[in-house]
């Protein structure tokens, strides 16, 4: 019987009612008395030398509050990067200055060259119109292997070329892998893309700044995964503002799959002007907007190298990487191509020799940042598609080829750096096979060719590091911040509980699933626990909400702060009943003394605690309320194996999704129904990557993927049902709900098995086709078809 | 947006009267005019709605005539036209778009990619305006261009009902507008095709295939992919690929008109 | 400024407008019925729907004017009197329908009209139907799942929980 309570039990969403009811509360919903509103003047170029900005005439203009420029935030600091990478000679990364508002050049299209703020944001827009540019157009720079050339035209002037850094991975063991590329049996080598992807959460970013005299207190209300981690970023590295002066608040957000991680200059902005006005200030983005000033995700161009002997075995990987960083560092930028990327080139392999190269590149376009996988899927495509390719030049069987390198003993110390603590790939692969039905599908491509259709098969595996971060790891690579998190359990009198989190719940259900942890923990009902998050006003710390760390790291803080509170509750509960705290067992909201009938309710014992009239005053304080930060001892290890059937229609080259099975192991999981949704929406991003969705710009910098109208979106039509099983657990041995983390695996995994799958089609009608890159449109794979 | 006067008449007669300020725009389902205006890409004085206008609704087939108010939504239209029309109107945009965008308007506009055009083509249509009557064939003048004077209101269209025809579209996978579109119709007097998303000139008849069809009506008659010269080439889709759906979609329309 | 009447839910509701003021926007502003969203500007997401005379329309594709005198019903107005969701929206909670939230109104919207119009839709029906609505999170299947829910399908032989 399927649990129904509890951890491992799947109840209904408590904040879906609201939702339902169209009563959430998201950042556009919200208004001060008193706003103003902010539009951004953004550049239509992408790279300019900026002469002079007349903002005279605008400044005239009905309802025009006041205008600012990049003169305006000379003095304050510019948008930070979280991560230094070291490169491969042991020099810090090119870091350029980002400021808030264009100064002097502009980098990119939609770059903001000057905002206004008026009574109206038809005042602020038809003021902005008024605004004169003079400008002196610069070359662009787009293409990544062009802008390191000789000779182009540099986008910083303050650094010494258009490289971010030249990472080597691991850089002591290339001459070994060099070596064992010489010495192999067979070499399979794949040049690929990894196109550049526009995140668009549903909801458009948002930022409200208020400034208050009587406290000199800010207030900001933004769109962000999280609160905290844009606390110390704009409050620390641009205004300067003191943590205790500043709240950050993010309410209902509409979905975030990364982009919303960042600190933008946008939220500074509204901060800063909420002072500089002396009143509230709002933006909220456009669609249009969001498509040039979202951090956008991947692009990635690589070429990679499998070394196998004579048996198959995988004897070395080696890859050579260019990662595009846009104009800028956004947040985590350098982290994504490096140490999100590097350290998963292993895979489920036990390949010993491992080399990654990855030269970030600076480009006249939008920034790049962790978009849903971050690296990770980067790191799966190439090796899972090399793999494939390998299979079918060595005429062996995909899946064998696969099996036959799976790592098997664990724990398991990659050549990259990372130690998987725990993991059962064949257990994955034999659900995958269940689900997929392998057997049925000779049957199943014989009644696709009947209706004239191509049909195809294609598998792969994935592994992930979830659960981010060890701080003193990441330290050590480079991170600014630590990655713990923290919870504070706060048990009212009457029993019920607040738990106040810093992870912060964007669509993933915290709602309702930290409480099935605390209540389970307790024995109380769900309905006595609520969490509160999304506001550095009213939670200790966090670090937020990314790198499907929800619950494996804040979630374990969650259960060492219950651990504190259950055992303060069993001192008060002992004097109680006057036995020692060594004898008191908590079970289904009852304290009880062991061997004995004696027994005090849950809420008794909460009530004691705040109306201490019999409490042991010299040994505790009254109250119940206990506080943990957890800082993770390693990442956690989701693995899994996916599969996808395609039918290609041969002569328009379209493909379509048959069917999709995704095996995953999750170690324990918390809601099951939640982590289905997780992975059909991780899914549905990754077969959009496989087929629709690609972030383009011209030779100019111009964005021509710049709307819905030419941004492919996964619809409700592109996508099948998908089945998913996630019955093969081994559970994380180093938290202690043995949680791993399920949030990003369904966009990791799935791309290649779309790809492999297209391959398998295409050569089943005798195309000699070894690859197409994504997306995999008609237009791709016809003339894949007709070369 | 720039801020516009709104005005709803009642009659073809009090429409055309509004439209006669400077600037002033007909307004029909407003499911390409209001985007465009929210990029201030257009600065009209006045709209005037034409969606309460009466006479302007309706659709009827009567004597082999299919006549649609130029008012009449896509949804109407996929509702109450002949078959292959009904279901080309039926997967314009989405139901949303459908139950908003009308089909004078659509023609007004004339998109290149639009599915209506590549309708009136093949169908023998007429476009009535409040001045006069315009032959489809002479109505599309290139991309996002047509007949129409100023203040001229499409307020009816009327096509020949063919004794087969079939629509066959390939979408651009993001607009979801046709990357190409064939409607095929087939008369007592020959063939027409009339192609839609493909050319640079916007919809277009292709004639070497309606004389090789109108010879004889079956898919293996369909010519060779037309010259892609002159064809759109954009990210979706080159000009070479769109030229070989023309072929591939006339011989499916061919194919489905049985 | 000029005045527009028309009943939301049920009631009468009046307000100034320009000419340029978007049905969205007059409800979320001058109605505070925030619960109909704004995803795109281009009239694709579908997170805008509502229904205009029983008809579902994206309201931010949709001047307020135009709604003059029309029986405009949008999420606020789904649930009973007393709170309690109705199928639909019963179904959405009962299959994980939604994650972020942000698309559901007009999906329900959306959904809706569907049902109305077609009370038991096949699984290609509703996938084609809600082509003018977006969802980023659930990758659709709940989505799909939960309407067929709603319409009285049975649904225990659909993939995963």
């Amino acid at each position: 019987m399927p649990k129904d309570h509890g951890i491992g039990a799947s109840p209904k969403r408590r904040e879906d009612v609201r939702f339902l009811t169209g009563n959430g509360n998201y950042t556009d919903d919200i208004n001060i008395h008193g706003q103003a509103y902010v539009h951004f003047l953004r550049s239509d170029v992408a790279h300019a030398t900026i002469n002079r900005i007349d903002t005279s005439a605008a400044e005239a203009m009905p309802g025009v509050v006041k205008i600012f420029t990049g003169d305006d935030f000379a003095e304050v600091g510019g948008v930070p990067c979280g991560w230094q990478v070291t490169d491969r000679f042991g020099e810090p990364m090119q870091e350029p200055r980002h400021p808030v508002i264009a100064h002097g050049k502009i980098k990119h299209v939609g770059e903001i060259v000057a905002a206004v703020v008026a009574d109206s944001l038809d005042q602020a827009r038809d003021a902005a119109e008024a605004i004169e540019l003079d400008l002196d157009e610069l070359p662009a720079v787009v293409d990544m292997k062009a802008a390191l050339a000789e000779g182009a035209t540099k986008i910083h002037d303050e650094l010494t070329s258009n490289l971010c850094y030249d990472w080597g991975f691991v850089e002591e063991n290339k001459e070994a892998v060099n070596k064992a590329f010489d010495e192999a049996a067979h070499v399979t080598s794949l040049e690929l893309v990894n196109q550049r992807l526009v995140a668009n959460p549903m909801e458009a970013r948002v930022a409200i700044g208020d400034y208050s005299r009587s406290s000199d207190e800010y207030t900001l209300h933004t769109t962000s995964q999280n609160p905290h981690v844009i606390r110390l970023l704009m409050g620390a590295f641009v205004l300067g503002i003191p943590e205790h002066k500043l709240r950050v608040v993010a309410p209902d957000v509409g979905g975030g799959f990364g982009t919303k991680i960042f600190h933008y200059a946008e939220e500074a902005f509204c901060t800063f002007a909420a002072k500089a006005c002396n009143r509230p200030v709002k933006w909220s983005s456009t669609r249009s907007e969001a498509f040039m000033s979202d951090a956008q995700g991947r692009d990635h161009v690589t070429k990679i190298e499998l070394a196998l002997d004579a048996e198959n075995n995988f004897t070395a990987i080696r890859t050579d990487t260019h990662a595009n960083m846009g104009a800028y560092l956004s947040t985590f930028a350098s982290s994504v191509p490096t140490w999100l990327h590097g350290t998963l080139m292993a895979g489920n392999y036990k390949t010993p020799l491992i080399y990654v190269n990855v030269k970030a590149v600076f480009t006249n376009t939008v920034p790049v940042d962790a978009y849903r996988g971050a690296g990770r899927p980067e790191a799966t495509f190439q090796l899972e598609r090399v793999i494939d390719k390998a299979a079918r030049e060595l005429g062996v069987d995909p899946i064998a080829l696969r099996r036959q390198n799976f790592i098997t003993e664990f724990p398991y110390a990659t050549p990259v750096a990372v130690e998987y603590d725990t993991g059962d790939y064949h257990g994955t692969m034999d659900k995958l096979e269940a689900l997929a039905d392998f057997g049925g599908f000779a049957a199943r491509r014989a009644e696709s060719e009947k209706a004239g259709k191509l049909r195809g098969l294609g598998v792969n595996c994935y592994i992930e590091a979830c659960g981010i971060a060890p701080s003193a790891l990441v330290g050590q690579l480079g991170a600014r911040a630590g990655l713990y998190d923290a919870a504070t359990v706060r048990v009212n009198a009457t029993g019920s509980i607040s738990v106040m989190v810093g992870a912060h719940s964007h669509g993933q259900g915290h709602e309702t699933t930290f409480p099935q942890v605390v209540a389970e923990m307790i024995g109380i009902d769900e309905s006595m626990v609520d969490i509160v998050h999304g506001d550095t006003g009213r939670i200790p710390f966090g670090m937020g909400t990314y790198g499907s760390r929800s619950i494996a790291v804040c979630g374990s803080a969650m259960v060492r702060a219950t651990e504190k509170v259950i055992a303060k509750a069993k001192k008060i509960a002992a004097h109680l009943m006057e036995a020692s705290d060594a004898d008191i067992e908590l079970k289904d909201g009852q304290f009880t003394v062991a061997g004995t009938d004696k027994s005090v309710a849950w809420g008794d014992v909460t009530l004691t605690a705040y109306v201490p009239h019999n409490y042991p005053l010299e040994d505790i304080e009254p109250g119940l309320e206990e506080t943990a930060f957890y800082d993770p001892a390693n990442f956690t290890y989701p693995a899994g194996a996916y599969a996808c059937e395609v039918e290609v229609d041969p002569e328009t080259g379209k493909v379509s999704i048959e069917r999709f099975s995704a095996a995953d192991d999750f170690g324990n999981i918390i809601n099951p129904m939640i982590v289905d949704g997780q992975v059909h929406g991780g899914i549905g991003q990754g077969i959009g990557q496989a087929l629709l969705e690609n972030c383009v710009y011209d030779g100019d910098g111009q964005l021509l993927s710049a709307s819905y109208m030419d941004y492919a979106m996964p619809r409700a039509d592109d996508v099948p049902f998908y089945a998913v099983d996630h019955s093969s657990q081994t559970p994380c041995t180093h938290n202690p709900l043995g949680v791993k983390g399920c949030g990003e695996a369904g966009a990791i995994g799935s791309p290649p098995a779309v790809v492999n799958a297209v391959i398998d089609a295409l050569r089943s009608a005798g195309h000699d086709v070894t690859h197409i890159d994504m997306p995999m449109s008609p237009a791709r794979v016809w003339a894949a078809m007709n070369p | 947006m720039y801020n516009f006067d709104f005005e709803r008449p009642s009659t073809i007669a009090e429409a055309v009267a509004a439209l006669a300020g400077e600037d002033a725009q007909a307004l029909g389902g407003g499911q390409t005019l209001i985007p465009t205006l929210k990029q201030r890409l257009a600065a009209p004085s006045k709209l005037v709605s034409l969606a309460g206008i009466a006479e302007m609704k309706g659709v009827t087939i009567a004597d082999g005539v299919l006549t649609m108010g130029g008012g009449a939504t896509h949804a109407e239209v996929a509702a109450e036209a002949c078959p292959p029309l009904a279901a080309l109107a039926g997967n314009i945009g989405d139901p949303a778009v459908r139950n908003r965008g009308t089909i004078g308007g659509s023609l007004a506009n004339n998109d290149p990619a639009a599915d209506y055009p590549a309708a009136m083509l093949a169908l023998k249509s007429t476009i009535v305006t409040n001045a006069r009557e315009i032959s489809g064939d002479d109505f599309f003048r290139g991309m996002f261009e047509t007949a129409l004077e100023e203040r001229e209101i499409i307020t009816a269209v009327r096509c020949e009902v063919p004794q087969a025809a079939n629509y066959q579209k390939f979408e651009q996978p993001a607009s979801r507008f046709a990357l190409v579109g064939v409607f095929v119709a087939k008369y007592a007097d020959g063939v027409r095709v009339g192609v839609t998303g493909a050319a640079q000139e916007g919809a277009h008849r292709w004639g070497a295939a309606e004389a090789a069809l109108s010879a004889e009506f079956s898919p293996g008659a369909v010519p060779p992919a037309p010259a892609s010269e002159g064809l759109l080439s954009d990210l979706h889709g080159s000009a070479e690929y769109r030229a070989h759906l023309v072929a591939v979609l006339t011989r499916r329309a061919v194919a489905a008109c049985g | 400024m000029s005045q527009v009447t028309m009943t939301v839910n049920g009631k009468t509701a009046s307000g100034a407008i320009e000419g340029r003021t978007l049905l969205s926007q007059f409800l979320r502003d001058s109605l505070k019925l925030t619960g109909t969203h704004v995803g795109c500007d281009t009239g694709q997401c579908g997170a805008c729907v509502v229904h205009v005379n029983g008809q579902a329309v994206k309201s931010c594709n949709m001047l307020a004017a135009e709604a003059e005198g029309a029986v405009v019903e949008t999420i606020e107005g789904q649930a009973a009197p007393d709170g309690s969701l109705n199928t639909l929206q019963q179904a959405f909670q009962d299959h994980h329908g939604l994650q972020c939230g942000f698309c559901t109104p007009g999906m329900v919207m959306s959904a809706a009209a569907l049902l109305k119009d077609n009370p038991k839709p096949t699984e290609a029906e509703i996938r084609a139907y809600l082509s003018g609505n977006l969802c980023r999170c659930t990758g659709y299947h709940n989505i799909v799942k939960a309407i067929m829910a709603a319409s009285g399908q049975d649904v225990s032989a659909i993939a995963a929980e």
